[in-house]
């Protein structure tokens, strides 16, 4: 049996001090506790191939946000919007898909024992925080792959083409707000009894700094003559939600997972 | 120094490797005590069990047998007593012991959706094996030809023998089993004996139904009644009828 | 234990609210624009202000229950938020009544305060439901205290992005106090320390009670009767 041989990672985690001289000793195949990293790469894999075989959040988001569209159409009786109301839609559709996905999250590992899976293995316990956020994010990147288009093609007035880089910018930006809190909020929702409720009616509050700051950072790319850049204080705020909610995650996290 | 190859998968580690440097048993416990709410889950628990025996836990449905296993499991903390498994004291240095405990509870802990060789490779990753060990074990549970099927499609005898490699794939030194051969017909109770059974030499805690059965597995026996300790006795000391009055 | 200064507070609490009505109703001068409605502004910021106080510290005590798992800073925590979520539904009522009587409408999003007020109060309405979710006593407190982190750390976050969002459409009489003329200052002061003593009194007597039947619950199981 072959002894992988790996440097363990620099984060002081609680498989550094495992005792490993027993095993040497005996000449059992000593097998070094895996690094944060690829505890991370292992998780997101597994959590991706697993959406990938049931296709259970990203299509049902995407097609949501779709939906929602035309029914907005219907709402307001327009055809086609521009500036905050063009804002305002977009985002508020992005959020309710986003839901979608968050109530998702974590059902397949309460309902199918991951989360012991993960509680047994001699990790640091904030690889699955890091791991969920990141598959959240990916998934919210694909919806919008598919949303944003559709959102040009079906209600916006003005073209989307010169807009596209900052509102990248501004996507990824509240994406990454959303998928923290969202991971979060899934991971304490799931395992009360109302799960599906609770999770939107904790998130969307939580979020609503997110909505200002992606709502009044699109308003102007959305311009009805023209496109302006996004004001810089709302890209901050967004950057300040993500990092202060991106700690007290980190922070926090584990104490959701453990009993 | 015996030869570590192939026969890891058959035999265990030597008793020896299972204590510390202080020569403690493999589980000490004292007092344990673990509550619901109001309601005492377990309470005044105390044993010790030398490294490379079995303790086999008996006790009706409700008595804090699969509790007892998860606290040991490092899942849920002890609320009072002391509890040191394999050295180290829990819930403090929980995270020391952690990957050195194989647990099996009634749930394989395992994603349907994902084959067998997915699962258990998705294991090693996080336990730090390679996947050599994932092959060996996919042999040893006579897996190997099913292995690229998603769980949900195959029986749950199946499932089981999967999820048996799963809890020994990192060669932990002590194995919690809640009911092991549940689900496992003869011929896979007696292909998977070597990796969880007696012959292993791991320290084991199971928790049985089977009184007969489970005693002749046992060299501890614990019967276990609302949470508290019924009979705590050497296995050789105890007759079965004893274990049937605690489901009494 | 707990009940101990109680009566002290209670009459301190009665006697500082008296003095604060006493400065309200003869002291304070009339303000030029909105006249007597302004007086309003005495009650509504302080209970703002202790609200907000009572939410973040919710969060602080959070803290101290996951650190030492002491189930005693639970119950702190959970009567400083459940106090705050009353305070802020009595800053909800009197700001929409002043909003009422200065600008004709019982709602205004202009308000910034007001505004981030509403969204707090509806971020901590769900910590009840969230904790009667969940049987667990041990896990509901542990999820509890996890919220009452992130919803405290979340209310100043809010308050900057409402705010730097808000058009100042009208003019905001709710502005800072300092630029408040002296006899304003010392009645909205003393306003402010009545109702923090009324939050404190109040928290007190709620855990006073809690705490009270916890005892009595103990003791009669220790006597045999459920």
């Amino acid at each position: 049996m072959s002894v992988k041989t790996k440097t363990i990672s620099e984060k002081e985690g609680p498989h550094a001090a495992l005792p490993r001289t027993a095993h040497v000793r005996s000449g059992r195949p000593v097998h070094v506790p895996a690094g944060t990293t690829r505890v991370v790469a292992a998780l997101l894999r597994k959590e991706l191939l697993v959406e990938l075989r049931t296709l259970e959040s990203v299509p049902g988001m995407s097609l949501f946000a779709v939906t929602t569209f035309v029914v907005f159409h219907f709402a307001l009786n327009q055809s086609s919007v521009s500036g905050d109301e063009a804002a305002g839609i977009l985002w508020v559709t992005l959020l309710f898909a986003a839901m979608l996905g968050v109530n998702r999250l974590f059902v397949a590992d309460e309902d199918q024992g991951g989360f012991d899976a993960f509680l047994l293995a001699p990790v640091d316990r904030s690889a699955m925080l890091l791991a969920k956020a990141l598959a959240l994010l990916a998934y919210l990147l694909v919806l919008e792959l598919v949303a944003v288009p559709a959102f040009g093609l079906l209600l916006l007035g003005p073209s989307l083409g010169q807009a596209l880089p900052d509102l990248l910018v501004v996507l990824v930006l509240a994406d990454v707000g959303i998928a923290v809190i969202g991971t979060l909020v899934a991971a304490l929702a799931v395992r009360t009894r109302a799960r599906d409720l609770l999770g939107p009616l904790l998130a969307l509050p939580l979020l609503v700094p997110v909505v200002i700051g992606g709502a009044r950072a699109t308003s102007p790319l959305f311009g009805l003559n023209h496109a302006d850049s996004p004001p810089a204080r709302w890209l901050l705020t967004l950057g300040l939600y993500d990092l202060v909610f991106g700690l007290i995650a980190y922070a926090v996290f584990d104490f959701l997972l453990e009993d | 120094m015996a030869d570590r190859g192939v026969s890891t998968i058959v035999s265990g580690p030597i008793a020896a490797d299972t204590e510390s440097i202080e020569g403690e048993p493999a589980l000490r416990l004292e007092g344990l005590a673990r509550h619901y709410g109001e309601r005492e889950a377990l309470s005044d628990v105390s044993l010790s069990l030398s490294a490379g025996q079995t303790l086999v836990v008996f006790g009706p449905n409700g008595a804090g047998k699969t509790t007892l296993l998860r606290v040991l499991a490092t899942l849920l903390r002890p609320h009072a007593g002391g509890v040191r498994v394999l050295g180290k004291s829990l819930p403090d240095e929980a995270w020391a012991v952690r990957g050195r405990i194989g647990l099996l509870g009634h749930e394989p802990l395992l994603y349907r959706e994902l084959s067998a060789r997915e699962n258990l490779r998705f294991h090693a990753r996080l336990h730090g094996v390679g996947e050599e060990r994932v092959e060996e074990l996919l042999g040893a549970v006579n897996m190997e030809n099913r292995a690229k099927e998603p769980l949900r499609t195959l029986s749950r005898g199946m499932v089981q023998r999967v999820a048996i490699a799963r809890a020994v794939l990192h060669d932990p030194e002590l194995l919690l089993l809640d009911e092991p051969r549940a689900n496992l017909d003869p011929a896979a109770s007696e292909l998977v004996e070597p990796l969880i059974g007696a012959a292993s030499r791991r320290t084991r805690v199971i928790s049985s139904h089977d009184p007969s059965g489970g005693l002749s597995e046992a060299d501890l026996v614990l019967g276990l009644r609302d949470g508290r300790p019924a009979l705590l006795r050497e296995a050789a000391d105890v007759d079965p009828g004893e274990i049937a009055e605690l489901y009494r | 234990m707990y009940g101990r200064g109680l009566r002290t507070l209670s009459i301190a609490t009665v006697a500082v609210m008296g003095i604060a009505l006493g400065l309200v109703f003869f002291y304070a001068p009339l303000e030029a624009e909105e006249g007597f409605l302004q007086k309003i502004f005495y009650i509504h910021v302080p209970l703002a202000i202790v609200t907000l106080c009572g939410f973040v510290i919710g969060g602080l005590l959070a803290i101290q229950h996951l650190r030492t798992r002491e189930q005693r800073w639970d119950m702190r925590s959970y009567v400083a938020i459940h106090m705050s979520l009353i305070f802020a539904v009595g800053t909800l009522i009197t700001g929409s009544i002043w909003a009422r009587g200065s600008w004709g409408h019982w709602w205004v999003w202009s308000e910034p305060t007001l505004v981030s007020f509403l969204i707090v109060f509806l971020l901590y309405a769900t910590y009840q439901p969230l904790r009667f979710a969940i049987e667990d006593p041990e896990r509901q407190a542990r999820y509890a205290s996890v919220f009452a982190i992130v919803a405290g750390a979340f209310v100043p976050l809010n308050f900057l992005a409402v705010r730097l969002s808000t058009e100042y459409l009208h003019p905001r009489v709710l502005g800072s106090a300092s630029n408040l003329p002296a006899k304003m200052q010392l009645t909205f002061l003393v306003s402010l320390l009545g109702i923090a003593l009324l939050y404190a009194t109040l928290c007190k007597y709620e855990l006073t009670a809690k705490h009270t039947r916890k005892l009595l619950k103990a003791r009669s199981k220790i006597l045999g009767f459920r």
